[in-house]
């Protein structure tokens, strides 16, 4: 089964549920005030932010206010729409020559540990040589939970020698895996809430570790998103993004659920790139984005 | 982000207070400021819209136009029925059945259950004296069962022993057995985050829900959820008998519209809230409360118990008194900027303040740093110059800023500061209980 499908069967109850609406709103009807602000409610169900539901709502009414319109139009202006938006973004993690450093942050419980776990993975298949290094020191179990993981992924493991100090693991882990000869290494940290400062201020303390050792250019800071949150996934990206020098974002559990507008709010707010989407639980379920078909799934247009 | 809706209503209200009389055009105003304020505050449209009619009925009518503040009315009108809905009366956990009382724990992945789980077996161990027992069925995420182990060493409560490779229904029987055989009082079984799309794992729970025959069966959702809520509510309250809610990471900044789309949906009394990630950060759930931050209106109720939990008293009243006299040196200061502190630091007591959480984003996030320094600085002085800052020459300053790391500048700001207060204290002092309440504030700033 393809990514694709996968998402598609993913993202169907919701794509099913947008793509219903627009088809019960808009067969063969005049595209006049109270439909327009019924399609805006329909996408701020799916969890576009009010701003960007307004802004397309605002194109729609533009260009096509008082004129009849088919269900497929709407689907085709919003699938084209969001495309426009998500293409910029839509750009694979850098890989360059020497050891990279992806330090993964976010909320807890957004994702971040299994999504290295699958980000080994993928890399580690395209011949890659990858490590994972166990930055999580506050979380019961998180070390074990990142073992497993690097077993899986067949991934170096480096777990820290038992500190509570996240910058020395980072520190240690980088300058072993730059020995070991590795190419891509990420970097486990412990969840926390963007609206703790002392907990934001440690991650900036972890990447100036970092920058002792290695260069700026080769360090990636990527936030990862849980899907099924609401519109504090916007003040998440805005206090990551700058005490942490967000690189990029990624977006997990996007299965099954009405999300994927999130996607879009945060590509028109902040512009950072998407890395990859998690679409279900399985070590595969981790790829890279692709906006034309994530936009036309949202929209439930095949792109055969 | 968020602009708290009182605010918003009272800019609605202003012209019509002029006018004194509500039309239908206005309440619909008031409405769409109302349906914009909760959808930022992540409140899921279907739930909304229900209650945007509700809120309709009560406020078109005479009560509004009697009303001399017809913003403030429309205010309270909303934060009424928000209550009503979101519970008027906390409803304890119920544990009334032959021990062991089992408690299922049930939610999204990363909702928060283990640490849930944790949580409510040091709350019932230590304020209700409840033999707790822990248990993990999550036998898919890795290292999932090794972290409840460990979340019940750390707050020295029993884990039921792990056997690799058990299924969960067969841990389900094995917990019970356990828990009746050493006479447990309550059974905790933490499962696995399941998607609400995914039929087999809901299946799975239901089987171990049929097994266990829970007293309570807690959804755990994450305060944060966004427009789904209703859907996983939807799921989780067809599969399995819900009978509470607690939700989770009640802490970030998110106003918790969910917990509004939760409540609705499943019917289930919100029961717990989970407020730091600290073994102890469970509170009871209080409506009003909620109701208040999904308005923006800050939650005064908080501060002041967070203030009273922290405010040494006898320290607050021979402030209080010195006040009174009119004095304040720099000691007196110091203790101010350690009372602050131990509230969580300006950022976070201004967030429980109405019409204050917009300005929080305007305290430069060093603030804490801040406070810091200034402690530094005072302590880098020496007893006598704290009693009487005028002995602070150049020589002296240079000395206490290179005690406390900072320059020069940063002992004038200080000094400066403190001088203000102190002239603001002299004003308190000398103004009679009548001119305070007169003046008031007014006074002390220089009346304009």
């Amino acid at each position: 089964m393809s990514f694709w499908t996968r998402l598609k069967d993913g993202l169907g109850k919701s794509a099913a549920k947008l793509s219903t609406g627009i088809t019960d709103l808009f067969t063969k009807r005049k595209l006049d005030a109270a439909a327009l602000e019924e399609f805006e409610e329909l996408l701020i169900t799916a969890d576009l932010s009010p701003r960007l539901a307004a802004k397309l709502t605002e194109k729609l009414r533009k260009t096509r206010f008082d004129t009849e319109v088919s269900d497929e139009e709407i689907k085709q202006f919003l699938a084209g729409e969001l495309t426009t938006l998500l293409t910029p973004v839509a750009t694979p993690l850098r890989l360059e020559a020497g050891l990279q450093i992806v330090l993964v942050v976010g909320v807890n419980g957004n994702g971040k540990t299994t999504s290295i776990g699958k980000l080994a993975h993928y890399y580690a298949g395209l011949g890659r040589s990858v490590g994972i290094a166990a930055g999580d020191t506050f979380r019961a179990a998180a070390v074990e939970q990142l073992a497993v993981w690097a077993t899986r992924a067949k991934a170096r493991f480096y777990p820290g020698d038992g500190t509570k100090d996240a910058a020395s693991v980072a520190f240690q882990s980088a300058e072993s895996a730059a020995r070991d000869g590795v190419d891509l290494l990420f970097i486990d940290t412990a969840g926390r809430l963007h609206n703790k400062e002392h907990l934001v201020a440690e991650l900036a303390k972890i990447r100036r570790v970092l920058l002792k050792s290695i260069p700026e250019a080769a360090i990636q800071t990527v936030l990862v998103l849980d899907a099924t949150t609401g519109l504090t996934a916007l003040s998440q990206v805005e206090v990551f993004k700058d005490a942490a020098q967000l690189t990029g974002l990624i977006v997990t559990k996007l299965d099954g659920t009405a999300k994927g507008g999130m996607v879009a709010a945060l590509a028109d707010a902040y512009g950072l790139p998407v890395h990859a989407v998690g679409v279900g639980e399985g070590i595969e379920d981790l790829q890279p984005f692709v906006a034309k078909d994530f936009a036309e799934r949202l929209c439930s247009i095949d792109a055969e | 982000m968020f602009t708290s809706l009182s605010q918003k209503l009272t800019g609605v209200f202003d012209g019509l207070r002029r006018r004194g009389t509500l039309s239908d055009a206005d309440v619909d105003t008031a409405l769409r400021e109302i349906r914009i304020a909760l959808l930022e505050a992540d409140v899921a449209l279907p739930v909304l819209k229900e209650f945007i009619a509700k809120v309709r009925e009560k406020a078109s009518g005479a009560a509004i136009v009697k009303s001399i503040q017809p913003g403030q009315m429309v205010v309270k009108i909303v934060s009424d029925a928000l209550v009503e809905l979101l519970g008027a009366e906390a409803v304890p956990l119920n544990l009334a059945a032959q021990p062991p009382a089992v408690i299922l724990m049930a939610g999204l992945q990363g909702s928060g259950k283990t640490t849930t789980s944790g949580k409510l077996a040091k709350y019932l161990t230590e304020r209700q004296r409840k033999k707790v027992l822990l248990a993990s069925l999550d036998i898919y995420r890795p290292a999932a069962q090794e972290q409840l182990r460990q979340v019940a060493a750390q707050i020295k409560v029993e884990c039921l022993p792990i056997i690799a490779g058990e299924k969960p229904e067969a841990i389900t029987r094995r917990a019970l057995d356990t828990a009746r055989l050493q006479a447990f009082d309550v059974l905790i079984l933490d499962t696995a985050g399941r998607l609400h799309i995914d039929e087999s794992l809901m299946a799975e729970i239901k089987a171990v829900h049929a097994l266990s025959n829970p007293v309570e069966t807690l959804l755990v959702a994450d305060a944060m959820t966004g427009q789904d809520a209703v859907n996983v509510a939807k799921a989780f309250r067809d599969a399995l008998p819900i009978t509470g809610i607690v939700l989770t990471r009640m802490d970030s900044d998110a106003r918790g519209g969910a917990a509004l789309s939760m409540r609705q949906v499943t019917g289930a009394p919100i029961k717990f809230l989970g407020v730091s990630e600290r073994p102890d950060g469970l509170e009871e759930f209080h409506p009003q409360r909620v109701a208040d931050r999904i308005l923006g209106m800050g939650d005064i109720v908080s501060l002041v118990e967070k203030a009273a939990a922290n405010i040494d008293q006898a320290e607050a009243e021979k402030m209080a008194a010195k006040m009174q006299k009119g004095q304040f040196d720099l000691d007196d200061l110091l203790s101010q900027l350690r009372q602050m502190k131990k509230m969580g630091g300006i950022s976070s007591m201004l967030s429980f303040l109405p019409g204050m959480s917009a300005m929080k984003d305007k305290i430069p996030g060093d603030a804490e740093l801040q406070f810091k320094r200034q402690e530094a600085i005072i302590l880098s002085m020496t007893p006598g110059e704290r009693r009487n800052p005028k002995l602070l020459q150049a020589s002296r300053k240079r000395r206490v800023a290179a005690g406390a790391g900072v320059d020069v500048p940063a002992v004038n700001r200080l000094l400066k500061q403190y001088e203000q207060m102190a002239d603001m204290m002299k004003k308190f002092g000398k103004m009679s209980k009548k001119d305070l309440m007169r003046g008031g504030m007014k006074g002390l700033f220089g009346g304009q």
